[in-house]
């Protein structure tokens, strides 16, 4: 490794890492110093969650370019997926950690899987229709999930989507999950420290995607599909790879989410297509592709309405505001002009100057 | 028996949301972006008409009225404001985030103003309902004007967009912006006209909705939005006749689902007829096909 | 034997004949010109050569080897590399990792190998920069390496299209009217580049231009093409005589 010269890049991931380090610190004080709510610990995961969230979206929305608007769908399925086989296990597996890191592996992969088994479909379509179809398959996951009954026994697992009774269950078998009452009793495994080591996991995944070779082929579809292809990359394959390694990451944050829980039921407030909507709204905040932006919208537009008091009622009003300016402000021919002509860099007579010392 | 009369609401749901979907389609056609607030502007025309005829006392036709008069100035608004200045962004995601934006601005600006309980809608429709075979089969008078609404306002759609100047300058602007602009065909305008025509179809759905199905929250219009526009894209999206019977497709779809296999998972299927058609055909079962140049 | 050859190549759109019997011998080596009007058909030929399209019949093959229908992917991997009329970079990305993407084949390692920075990660990626660095120098493009594609000039732009295709490899490079919107010193230095091209990598070239300074200063051979047919074909002096080939741009 070459250590002489670091990269703008190198010295840019740093910065992602060290922030999320120094908000661990700085948090871990606090509880520590006693100087933080019980309300506001109970918001820790969440957050981790949320900004796992985010970072994942954004390899969607800003590295390969394509609007998805089911990523809570994914979120989803990492949560069942992990949160089944964590009470399935409860008692065969006897260390929790271990089991904690089998459910989160099942719920990533499982995740990913899907993220695949849905992009072969999806990413054959464009802009609105693929925004559409990942909000179809999103509801999809979402409804399937409120009607699916699981349970083992001695005899294997059975599955149903009419009732308990359909399961045709031996008396001492378990049910795991319930239809619409979802699964009771997940061991609550989460914790901040977990929260922070997966939004670091996360956070390593994506940035050392984006500067590879896989990246740049990602990118350059993004940027130039047909460009792309002139030179050899194959679209469909890195699209692909993108959507999965995202809707694999969604997953992760599912199971974080669904160990933080000890009922979890898929309703449309957190796996319905509002959320979908809500974790866009960090990415867009954030920039469109910028990594740590993201992350630092997520945490942003969660704390703020909690801290100032009574602006809750009005969080969702507030994030509708956020995304219509950033967008107009941001993406509008107009404003970019206006941006340019009156942009500090050009007042003081920087900018390119700079560039060519 | 039973089978009929879930034909008959089937056509009734349906029609709902072939209003929605003309709506939908035209917007689509002509400014070739999805309002994904267009459901919510039906929430809006269903409250517009809820405040008039529960909380004024004013006489139903009033309230429809305003309720149309709102909404088509409610619309014209959200494009010029939101939409008009990404018209030429350079990413088309731009409007679509703008778009979810305005739809989120206008599900909750309702939910601070009306709260989130379910406000119990009284039908605006006075007409009796029709029995036939002695009282085994009730069509109700919400589902007559329903249907006959649908039927009425594709022709009279039809009619405007082949006969009048503005519809062809709609269709003008929907082949090619910029040679309209060129032959001097107001594109602006053309495009906020279409805006008007598909916001005021959205509020006269939002009452024939709320009529049928007497509950009204702030999330109203987000599903029958999502599902008119499965439907637009189904009968293949800029197409009228398409979006028709897309949106009657649907809605007997719906309600077949919800009888026969199961009420929870309805939404399930139709989002899944969407995408199979998207898969198998990208351009709906009425659209035209469009090459990307290189 | 010809490095290209194409025969009774045919498309049609609808009812138009885009392309109507195309034929062409390019030797390796070369520096090829196709001309003709607006709409004569050219770019649709370079689509079909590199597979945007599909030809409705017709034979290419490329050192030997037939690549008729081939996907577009396949035919980069055979050896075929082209430029864009409308330019087409990766905008949001450095100029370096344009080129490097275009390297994307030649230089291969798998995900989990730059998710984990394996060492072989950073051997490659080395030996990518170097490459990378090597062909922006032939296109005096070093100093930029690190600008967004989008925030070079336009000339620049057009010189980091080439350096693209050429990262690629290939043994024949098709260019899409490199010379347009460039001004007479601009192109003067394009067609250095051009032959300097030719001469350093031993590539052969196809281009279309409509700069005739340009084509008769360059080109050794030209097809002019009208309405999707060959109207005259042979050695740029001659066939720029040619009556018909005058008619066809000057009118009646």
């Amino acid at each position: 490794m070459e250590k002489k010269k670091m990269s703008k890049t190198t010295r840019s991931n740093l910065i992602t890492y060290g922030l999320v380090i120094a908000c661990y610190l700085i948090v871990q004080g606090m509880i520590a110093g006693d100087m933080m709510s019980n309300l506001m610990q109970g918001l820790l995961v969440p957050l981790c969650v949320y900004v796992i969230l985010a970072v994942s979206l954004n390899l969607t929305v800003g590295i390969l370019g394509e609007l998805s608007l089911g990523h809570a769908g994914f979120m989803c399925v990492g949560a069942f997926t992990s949160a089944a086989f964590s009470k399935a296990t409860m008692e065969s597996i006897e260390s929790a950690g271990l089991r904690f890191f089998l459910a989160l592996l099942i719920g990533a992969v499982c995740a990913g899987i899907f993220g695949f088994l849905i992009g072969i479909p999806v990413l054959r379509l464009k802009g609105d229709y693929l925004a559409i179809v990942t909000l179809a398959f999103g509801e999809i996951i979402k409804n399937i999930v409120n009607v699916l009954y699981v349970g083992v026994d001695s005899n294997g697992i059975h599955f149903s989507t009419k009732d308990m009774m359909a399961l045709g269950m031996e008396p001492g078998g378990k049910v795991i999950i319930s239809g619409a009452m979802g699964i009771t009793g997940t061991p609550k495994a989460s914790t901040f420290t977990i929260g922070i080591i997966l939004i670091l996991v996360t956070l390593f995944i994506v940035l050392n995607l984006v500067h590879s070779r896989d990246g740049r082929a990602i990118m350059a579809i993004r940027d130039n599909r047909i460009a792309a292809e002139s030179i050899g990359i194959n679209v469909t394959k890195y699209k692909l790879k993108a959507f999965a390694i995202s809707a694999g990451l969604a997953g992760v944050a599912g199971v974080l989410y669904a160990h933080n829980l000890s009922t979890l039921t898929a309703l449309p407030k957190n796996f319905g297509y509002n959320m979908s909507i809500m974790i866009l709204v960090f990415v867009v905040l954030g920039g469109i592709g910028n990594i740590r932006g993201s992350m630092i919208a997520a945490v942003v537009l969660t704390l703020l309405p909690e801290l100032l008091r009574g602006l809750n009622d009005y969080r969702m009003l507030l994030y509708a505001i956020v995304l219509i300016v950033m967008m107009l402000l941001n993406w509008s021919p107009k404003a970019i002009e206006l941006r340019e002509r009156y942009s500090l860099k050009r007042i003081f007579g920087r900018g390119k100057k700079e560039k060519e010392a | 028996m039973s089978f009929l009369s879930y034909l008959i609401s089937g056509i009734s749901l349906g029609s709902v949301y072939a209003i929605i979907a003309l709506g939908y389609t035209m917007v689509y056609g002509i400014a070739k972006m999805l309002n994904f607030a267009h459901g919510d502007v039906i929430m809006v025309g269903g409250f517009v008409t809820f405040t008039c005829v529960s909380g004024m006392g004013l006489p139903p036709v009033v309230a429809v009225l305003l309720a149309v008069i709102v909404c088509t100035a409610l619309g014209m608004v959200i494009e010029g404001v939101a939409y008009r200045p990404l018209r030429n962004a350079a990413s088309p995601l731009a409007v679509l985030i703008t778009a979810i934006g305005v739809s989120y601005l206008l599900q909750n600006l309702a939910l601070l103003i009306y709260g989130a309980n379910t406000k119990s809608f009284t039908s605006v429709i006075k007409v009796p309902a029709l029995k036939l075979a002695g009282g085994a089969l009730v069509i109700t008078g919400e589902t007559l004007v329903t249907i006959c609404s649908g039927i009425l306002i594709m022709i009279c759609l039809t009619l405007f967009i082949k006969k009048t100047k503005t519809g062809q300058a709609m269709l003008a602007v929907s082949e090619d912006k910029g040679a309209a602009q060129l032959m001097g065909i107001n594109v602006n305008r053309t495009i906020s006209i279409t805006f008007a025509i598909g916001s005021a179809l959205a509020a006269i759905a939002g009452v024939l909705l709320c009529s049928a199905y007497p509950s009204l929250t702030p999330y109203t219009g987000a599903m029958p939005g999502i599902k008119a526009f499965v439907a637009a894209v189904f009968g293949g999206i800029g197409s009228i006749p398409g979006a028709f019977i897309g949106g009657i497709f649907l809605g007997i779809l719906e309600i077949f689902g919800k009888a026969y296999i199961s009420s929870q998972m309805a939404d399930a299927i139709v989002f899944a007829v969407l995408i199979v058609v998207l898969v198998v055909k990208p351009t709906g079962i009425l659209g035209k096909n469009i090459q990307e140049k290189v | 034997m010809a490095l290209l050859e194409v025969n009774h190549l045919n498309i049609s759109f609808g009812g138009l004949h885009a392309v109507d019997e195309f034929h062409v011998s390019i030797e390796k080596g070369q520096l090829y010109g196709l001309i003709g009007p607006n709409g004569a058909g050219k770019t649709t030929i370079f689509n079909l050569l590199t597979g945007v399209y599909k030809p409705d019949e017709g034979i290419i093959k490329l050192d030997g080897v037939d690549i008729t229908g081939k996907k577009n992917i396949d035919i980069n991997k055979a050896g075929i590399a082209r430029t864009f009329q409308n330019i087409r970079l990766f905008s949001a990305m450095s100029v370096l990792d344009n080129v490097k993407a275009g390297l994307h084949n030649r230089n291969n390692y798998g995900t989990m190998t730059g998710i984990l920075r394996l060492p072989k990660y950073f051997k490659v990626e080395k030996q990518m920069d170097e490459e990378a660095m090597r062909l922006l120098k032939v296109f005096d493009l070093d100093k930029e390496a690190d600008y967004l594609a989008s925030n070079l000039p336009y000339g620049k732009q057009r010189k980091l299209e080439i350096a693209r295709a050429l990262a690629t490899n290939p043994k024949l490079l098709l260019l899409d009217e490199p010379a347009a919107g460039m001004n007479p010193n601009e192109t003067e230095e394009l067609m250095n580049t051009i032959r300097f091209v030719r001469d350093e990598f031993d590539m052969t070239i196809l281009l279309i231009e409509h700069d005739m300074k340009l084509v008769s200063g360059i080109c050794e051979e030209l097809t002019v093409l009208n309405f999707g047919r060959v109207l005259a074909q042979g050695e740029t002096s001659e066939v720029l005589h040619d009556p018909q080939v005058i008619k066809a741009y000057l009118g009646e």
